[in-house]
């Protein structure tokens, strides 16, 4: 099993389109536990690659394989890139930062200067609508809020693949449907490449390039969906034949990896 | 305290609202409460008649009880006033102990802060470095002080020193394990946040684990604070050379059988102890206060 995280100026790499490459990827966990078996995936520049599910069965473990904070019993992971953005299904903003102080971190861990990441804090803060929030403490904000801040502090990194783990999981429908829109807007002024997990099948279809579909127990992949409708998507597009034809397509593949069909 | 500081978010909260109405991007949701607490009317009347009613059957006690020979169980409360605190030569004598005892408390409690964080830390690097010395902590909380007392004094002397090192023993335990359990309570999601940017063990400890922890650090300092002050009573019991403090006065006016002096440096020695309690809750509120409820 090899990982390969290029330094940044690598020529090798740098006109790579591939940004994250599993090839038959397993991960055995030491309680003997199989979350994946035989993943192949791959996200390209200018993909936006969905992951849908049962939960349980592997998605959280593969972004954490992607990101490297869990390695894999087997296969081969390769990433394009150095520059991973990250959101967590919890905002995991620190409680005691403001929402400028929270989306400077992680430009500060690299040892940014002060001036340097006061100006990223700044147009991300932006980007993700926040602006007159700056100085608010985490408690003082709602969740999509949270969710916005978290958002912009991985927006800092300007990251060329970003691995969203059901972000907005725990929000309300209104608010979620929202943030998707920000979020798809984001992916086509930023042009980075996202691999975004979700458990909604109309919210899969809707934001992505690529939908994978997978099964749990071991987590593999049943199939995969491109997904033809131009970006940056038209709202409206949820109410066509077209789309609906190709949620039901997806949902059923659905079943029939949970067994149901 | 508390009260004021929570209606000074919830208020900036409704100000930048207003002030910044959201540019081109709609913010959907409200700006949500923060854990609104409820506001603690701190109301006198209640204690204040259990004191009377304390009093008063003191006074009964004192006067139609005791004996009037006996009178030094429980002199009466004007005489505490008057003999106890008033009166100059008590009230110098009372002074001198009082910031003796102050001194050796405080002293004490520094020095236990320094010791219970740099231990926790020490212990939190590492599995094998908690299972070393968390033991020790544990021990040097369950010897009685009493037996160490002719050591300490072999060793330290019968004065100011052996005091202090009284008081950081009672104090320290409650430091090392309060600050090991704010280090070790670290959210999962935050540690790796951390480790996906490769933060060093240093960068981490910090600017996640020690802020993380602050909140029990302070528990565990106001817990350790009272300690001091009764570490810094019960070492005067044995260690009775140099300045007296409020301990040694103590065993001094009960031997000489002085009721009123000892009464007064009893409640002096209560209400060092009440305000240390105070100061230490309000320095926590204040540390960690706005982004956790202290309390
Ligand atoms: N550290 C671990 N040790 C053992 N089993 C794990 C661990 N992490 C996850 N699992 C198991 O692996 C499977 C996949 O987990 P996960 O990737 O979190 O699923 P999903 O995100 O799709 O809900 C689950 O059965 C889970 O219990
Ligand atoms: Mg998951």
């Amino acid at each position: 099993m090899t990982v390969t995280a290029p330094a940044p100026n690598a020529p090798t790499h740098a006109k790579s389109d591939t940004l994250l490459d599993f090839s038959n990827v397993e991960m055995t966990f030491p309680d003997g536990t199989i979350a994946l078996q035989g993943v192949d995936l791959v996200v390209k520049r200018g993909e936006f690659v969905t992951v849908v599910g049962p939960s349980g069965c592997g998605k959280s473990t593969l972004l954490r394989i992607a990101s490297g904070l869990e390695t894999a019993s087997d296969g081969t992971v390769a990433l394009g890139t150095d520059r991973i953005g990250y959101v967590f299904q919890d905002a995991t903003l620190l409680p005691w930062r403001n929402v400028t102080a929270n989306v400077e971190l992680l430009a500060e861990l690299h040892g940014e200067s002060k001036k340097d990441r006061a100006a990223k804090a700044k147009d991300a803060i932006d980007l993700v609508g926040l602006k007159g929030f700056e100085k608010h403490l985490p408690k003082a904000l709602s969740g999509g809020m949270k969710m916005r801040a978290s958002l912009a502090r991985s927006l800092t990194l300007d990251p060329e693949l970003f691995l969203f783990d059901e972000p907005f999981g725990a929000l309300d429908e209104i608010t979620r449907e929202r943030l998707n829109d920000e979020l798809i807007r984001l992916f086509n002024a930023k042009q980075f490449a996202g691999l975004f997990i979700t458990h909604s099948v109309s919210e899969a279809v809707y934001m992505s390039t690529k939908v994978v579909v997978m099964s749990g127990r071991p987590g593999k992949i049943v199939e995969t969906f491109d997904v033809p409708f131009p970006q940056p998507r038209d709202p409206e597009i949820r109410f066509t034949p077209e789309y609906a034809a190709l949620v039901g397509e997806v949902a059923h593949a659905l079943r029939k990896g949970h067994g149901h069909s | 305290m508390t009260t004021i500081s929570n209606e000074k978010t919830v208020t900036d909260g409704t100000d930048e609202l207003e002030a910044h109405p959201t540019p081109g991007l709609a913010v959907t949701a409200t700006v949500a409460k923060p854990t609104s607490r409820k506001r603690r009317r701190t109301t006198w009347l209640p204690p204040l008649i259990v004191f009377l009613v304390i009093v008063a059957v003191w006074y009964l006690i004192s006067l139609f009880v005791l004996n009037p020979n006996l009178r030094f169980l429980l002199p009466l409360p004007q005489d505490i006033v008057l003999k106890g605190f008033i009166d100059p030569l008590s009230f110098n004598a009372l002074i001198v102990a009082l910031w003796q005892t102050v001194i050796v408390s405080m002293l004490g409690l520094a020095i236990a802060i320094v010791i219970g964080v740099v231990w926790a830390i020490a212990m939190s690097q590492a599995k094998w470095i908690e299972r070393s010395l968390f033991p020790y902590a544990v021990i040097l909380q369950c010897i009685p002080i009493l037996a160490l007392v002719p050591l300490i004094g072999f060793w330290f002397g019968y004065e100011f020193q052996s005091r202090v090192l009284v008081c950081v023993m009672i104090a320290l335990f409650p430091m090392v394990n309060n600050t090991l359990f704010g280090l070790q309570s670290v959210d999962k999601g935050h540690r790796e946040l951390f480790k996906l940017q490769g933060a060093s063990r240093f960068t981490t400890l910090s600017k996640l684990s020690f802020p993380a922890a602050l909140p029990a650090i302070f528990a565990g300092m106001r817990i350790s604070a009272g300690l001091a002050v009764v570490g810094a009573i019960v070492g005067d019991q044995f260690f009775r050379r140099g300045t007296p403090g409020l301990g040694i006065l103590i065993s001094n006016y009960s031997s000489r059988l002085q009721g009123e002096q000892l009464f007064a440096t009893i409640i002096t020695a209560a209400l060092f102890g009440v305000l240390v309690f105070w100061l230490f809750g309000l320095l926590g509120r204040r540390a960690v206060g706005t982004w956790y409820d202290f309390s």
